[in-house]
């Protein structure tokens, strides 16, 4: 019924009708090709190809949360994936503290690298990451936090444009050399890995893997209507008014700084819980998640799926991880001149990206 | 802390209502904006002299001079955007405009249009109107925010006023140049402001613009304060009542149109002969 009042109001562009209906057809099918028809049949949809899609999904989320930051609000976020790791880190030690005694040491309470390490306890930002409810505020918290400040002084001091876009790829960086270093406590280079179960179901059953994917389309569908609302509201067109014309916005009287923060925080928290999402399907997070190169992956899939369309960034997230999944396998030294080149493509010939394609067509007939 | 810790006249003050704008501004004097001995310098360039300026309330005023002048700077230090290195400059008699930051002054009731119009390309001219409104304009009340009747009213109430009315679904960048002028003057007018700051507003505008223009500005003398820079000499005459000349960052002549065109020194600093 909600679907029904969805699909019928004028909230929703086509675009996002379209995506709600695939993920809806995801959310029945996948599931039940998986768990349901039997693995030699044609119809059978491989566990690992579930996970798979999973990833998509996430990848989708972190892209809506970029396109919400730079598609409506302007600010070109060269770190995104920062939040993105943050969230997945916080999963991760969850994860962590979940395996237990069935470490290679065996400690009870040290997870593996620590034992490693001879630390004699657990570091005090380890606490309570047994408890899944704190590990999940976590997963929001931390970005969130590291947002707020971080855009509180950036946009307090008015910078923006391309400062902006180095300093988020500063930040990034910082974090990836930080997070290498092994008495950070967050396992080095390795990073966390070797989880065992979630909330007690374990991590290599089909059932936790699928419930896994449910998760993830729940979560895209429900970013993607969160972002859909901000956007449509009297503050979507605030922030696309700050995006436009910055000081004609101040003149009106809206405190446009306050304004950034909120939606970059937003974007973060969003990103954050695509992350934690993603850990547990890839069953690893180490420091390269922070690396710069995978913000600016992430820019070209919104760039490519069309910004300031939320449903553009999810398509142009699936497209590019669909033939990087492909050519990766088969081609692998190619892939990264055939990403440089659909990028370059995209900027040159479709300033919309794949969904203005239709208007282009359009626009060029008539 | 200069008051004491307890005083015993203020400890109802949770009942007094908060000054509305009108008497926060109080312009019993009859005065609404007050420059005094107002000095900018820009690397060691006097953009502004020691100016000294008063606006009556409900008066249309038009500002002239030549280039360089300090027609600009003055209305950035109006709005906050320039600070002064001195001079004082009070908005009624109680508003220290010099201690406020941009939105704050816009929110006590100056609206500012610049030069090049700006408006927001992307949003229909209704939605523009829609965010000028005043109103709550903190960032959650703006998330939840739906339009009231009333508001409806004042919007379309602007937009006949501006003569936009029949395209206010139309994406302001479609306008036309002499049509997102208006559109900006309807973007002020929506914060109800006291005091209109109008920059060049005919630049570039056909002949039956520019008269629309005039009539629009003054139509709005009255309710509110007007000031308007301008070059073109036909529009001045066209709409001032009164008329101040800026001479190198400082008031050169003030008075009705006419005695300003027969003041000799004005003659030969802008009029040119």
């Amino acid at each position: 019924m909600i679907l029904n009042t969805l699909m019928k109001s004028e909230f929703l562009d086509r675009g996002g009708k379209v995506l709600l209906l695939v993920l809806l057809v995801m959310l029945i099918t996948v599931p039940a090709a998986n768990l349901l028809i039997p693995a030699d049949s044609f119809f059978h949809v491989s566990t690992y190809t579930v996970t798979l899609l999973g990833k998509y999904l996430c990848y989708a989320l972190l892209a809506i949360s970029l396109d919400l930051v730079w598609g409506y609000c302007g600010i070109l976020s060269l770190g995104h994936g920062a939040f993105f790791a943050l969230g997945g880190y916080a999963m991760g030690m969850y994860l962590m503290r979940q395996i237990g005694t069935r470490g290679v040491y065996g400690h009870p309470e040290l997870p593996d690298f620590m034992v490693f390490l001879n630390w004699e306890e657990l570091p005090w930002y380890w606490y309570g990451f047994d408890q899944f409810w704190l590990a999940m505020l976590m997963v929001m918290l931390v970005p969130g936090v590291l947002a707020f400040l971080f855009g509180w002084l950036a946009f307090r001091s008015r910078v923006s444009g391309v400062y902006l876009s180095i300093m988020t790829q500063a930040l990034t960086y910082a974090l990836m050399l930080a997070f290498f270093r092994n008495e950070m406590g967050f396992g080095g280079n390795n990073g966390l890995t070797d989880f065992k179960e979630i909330l007690g179901a374990s991590l290599q059953s089909d059932v936790t893997r699928v419930m896994l994917f449910v998760c993830s389309v729940a979560a895209l569908a429900l970013g993607y209507l969160v972002c859909r609302f901000i956007v449509t509201s009297k503050l979507g067109q605030v922030v696309t008014a700050v995006r436009d014309a910055e000081s004609r916005t101040r003149f009106i009287g809206y405190r446009v700084e306050r304004y950034q923060v909120w939606v970059f925080t937003v974007s973060a928290v969003i990103a954050g819980i695509a992350g934690a999402l993603y850990v547990p399907q890839v069953g690893i997070i180490n420091p390269s998640e922070f690396q710069p190169l995978n913000s600016i992956e992430l820019v070209v899939w919104v760039a490519l799926g069309g910004r300031a369309t939320l449903y553009g960034a999810a398509l142009g997230a699936g497209v590019v991880n669909y033939f990087k999944t492909v050519l990766t396998g088969a081609l692998p030294e190619v892939w990264l001149f055939v990403l440089g080149a659909l990028f370059v493509l995209v900027t040159t010939t479709l300033p919309k990206g794949l969904v203005g394609i239709r208007d282009q067509l359009r626009r060029s007939h008539a | 802390m200069r008051e004491p810790l307890i005083n015993r006249d203020r400890v109802f003050e949770f009942l007094i209502e908060p000054p509305t704008r009108e008497e926060l501004v109080n312009t019993a004097g009859g005065v609404i904006l007050y420059l005094e001995d107002i000095t900018v310098s820009f690397d060691g360039f006097r953009a502004l002299n020691g100016l000294t300026l008063y606006i009556n309330t409900g008066e249309l005023r038009c500002i002239i001079g030549p280039n360089g002048a300090g027609k600009t700077t003055l209305m950035d230090v109006i709005t906050g955007k320039t600070r002064p290195d001195s001079g004082t400059a009070f908005f009624g008699q109680r508003v220290d405009l010099l201690r406020m930051s941009e939105p704050q002054i816009a929110s006590v009731g100056i609206g500012r249009k610049f030069q090049k119009p700006t408006v927001f390309e992307q949003h229909t001219i209704h939605t523009n109107l829609e965010l000028a409104m005043e109103a709550d304009k903190r960032v959650w009340p703006t998330l939840f925010h739906k339009l009231t009747g009333a508001q409806r009213d004042r919007i379309d109430e602007v937009l006949d006023l501006i003569g936009l009315k029949d395209l206010a679904r139309e994406r302001a960048g479609a306008l036309s140049h002499g049509q997102k002028q208006w559109l900006e003057i309807g973007i002020l007018l929506m914060q109800n402001p006291l005091l209109l700051l109008v920059d060049e507003p005919v630049a570039g505008m056909t002949q039956q613009e520019t008269e629309a223009t005039a009539a629009l500005l003054n139509r709005l003398a009255g309710d509110h304060s007007v000031v308007v820079v301008e070059h073109d000499m036909e529009f001045v005459r066209s709409i001032a009542r009164q008329v101040t000349v800026l001479h190198e960052g400082a008031v050169l002549a003030e008075g009705a149109f006419d005695d300003i065109q027969n003041n000799d020194r004005v003659r030969e600093v802008y009029l040119g002969s």
